[in-house]
């Protein structure tokens, strides 16, 4: 007989459930708990960069908004260096917690343009947020990526844009530019459906 | 910094994204599969949280927002550890946790169950785990609540539980829930999971030597995230 591998398992995930907000961001669920709410600011007023402003929808299969989902945005900086990996400027956090207005569905992340990002074997990625999406109805957390439609030349030499092998599905990806103003529509299914990343 | 990778996540023990019994995953679940990803910065980084950003009391939901009195119900203590899958303590981590008061009513204006709001219990607390993995919790133990699913369906006793970790690609949210408790082989949402041991590993243990005689009982619940794998540098493995 051979040994075992003895490894743990990872704990199954399950539903952030409908009411996700009490425990994440209690303040949008109606009540002041904690003296600080975490994820309120990605980038503080010292971070350099470009500020940018990023709107948009999460849509279920039949088209209707995502209202009670939490997305969470993990980014770089200007420089491309994530917080814990390098030394970015005071108040950069590079994370925080977005939630949609509740009747609109409609989601504001207000944060810096991040910079280019080393991928794997030195070859540079575009840059992008990350982004991780829980709600009711979704039994483990979906990650998918942001990239920017003004940065062309770095979209097309993306080593995970340039994964995925539908090439109509990689623009479900990136946000339309308007100026400093972004538009990023997310769809959990569909003929629009967004690439989601097994991480 | 050294960036490992982590252990591939076993979707089979995971729920699937489609899960028809749990009716709200139909509209929710991706259709096409998942575009598979080896791991950069991107993934192998992640935000870290410390004292400054929480306080003391941030853990104790008899206490974080109890106004005229005591909360409603069963006081329990929920404490464990947060490992990974090396079994090594995941250290300085943020645990946050949300649930409903004794009576099965979350405080959230859209929670429309007949049981009454509990005055002195808000329902979520925080905290860090110490440098062995360790995070504790003061709480009253949540009621089960009728749900809409199938007409007749009730989730059991659980606490929603939220863990970062040191990378963003080991980000999670569970649900625990209670030893001996018969609504847990009932729950639609419990039954995404397809491995019944995956489900076991989610039922806290009573835990009478942790309980507070006269006070409190407790509950003991571990949580395992993603491990990190070996990396070869030269010929030798590093960083087990």
């Amino acid at each position: 007989m051979v040994q075992s591998l003895s490894y743990l398992k990872e704990s199954a995930s399950q539903t952030a459930g409908p009411f996700v907000h009490i425990g994440l961001a209690p303040g949008d669920a109606g009540f002041d708990i904690y003296r600080t709410e975490l994820g309120r600011d990605i980038a503080g007023p010292n971070a350099p960069g470009t500020r940018i402003t990023v709107t948009g929808t999460v849509t279920d299969g039949t088209g209707a908004p995502v209202t009670d989902v939490l997305i969470e945005v993990w980014q770089a900086d200007a420089d491309g260096i994530y917080p814990g990996q390098g030394t970015v400027a005071d108040g950069f956090r590079g994370w925080g917690r977005v939630i949609p207005d509740f009747d609109s569905g409609m989601f504001t992340i207000k944060t810096v343009k991040p910079g280019q990002v080393m991928g794997r074997n030195g070859r540079m990625m575009a840059p992008h947020l990350n982004l991780w999406l829980v709600a009711r109805g979704i039994n483990t957390g979906l990650n998918t990526r942001m990239y920017f439609a003004d940065q062309e030349t770095a979209n097309a030499a993306d080593p995970v844009l340039n994964l995925i092998e539908q090439t109509h599905r990689r623009q479900t990806l990136i946000a339309r530019a308007d100026g400093d103003s972004y538009h990023f529509d997310i769809c959990l299914q569909g003929e629009d459906e967004t690439v989601f990343f097994d991480i | 910094m050294t960036t490992k990778d982590l252990y591939q996540r076993d979707r089979e023990w995971h729920p699937p994204a489609l899960a028809p019994d749990y009716k709200t995953s139909v509209a929710r679940a991706p259709r096409l599969a998942l575009l598979s990803l080896e791991s950069t910065a991107s993934e192998l980084t992640g935000p870290t949280f410390g004292h400054g950003d929480i306080d003391e009391i941030d853990n104790d939901l008899l206490r974080n927002y109890a106004k005229s009195g005591d909360p409603i119900g069963e006081r329990i203590i929920v404490h464990g550890r947060i490992l990974d899958e090396n079994a090594r303590p995941v250290p300085n981590t943020l645990v946050e946790i949300w649930q409903a008061n004794a009576g099965g009513r979350y405080r959230h204006k859209k929670d429309m169950y007949l049981a009454a709001i509990d005055p002195n219990f808000g329902g979520c607390g925080r905290t860090l785990t110490n440098e062995n993995g360790y995070y504790t919790f003061r709480t009253v133990k949540p009621g089960a609540y009728p749900w809409r699913n199938w007409v007749n369906n009730w989730r059991p006793a659980h606490i929603h539980i939220s863990v970062f970790g040191t990378a963003f690609a080991q980000r999670l949210i569970t649900q625990m829930y209670f030893e001996g408790d018969p609504l847990i082989a009932q729950c639609p949402i419990v039954r995404t999971i397809p491995d019944q041991r995956a489900i076991d590993q989610l039922v806290a243990a009573l835990d009478l030597n942790a309980t507070i005689p006269l006070d409190s009982i407790a509950y003991k619940f571990d949580i395992v995230l993603r491990g990190h794998r070996s990396t070869y540098f030269e010929t030798r493995p590093e960083g087990n």
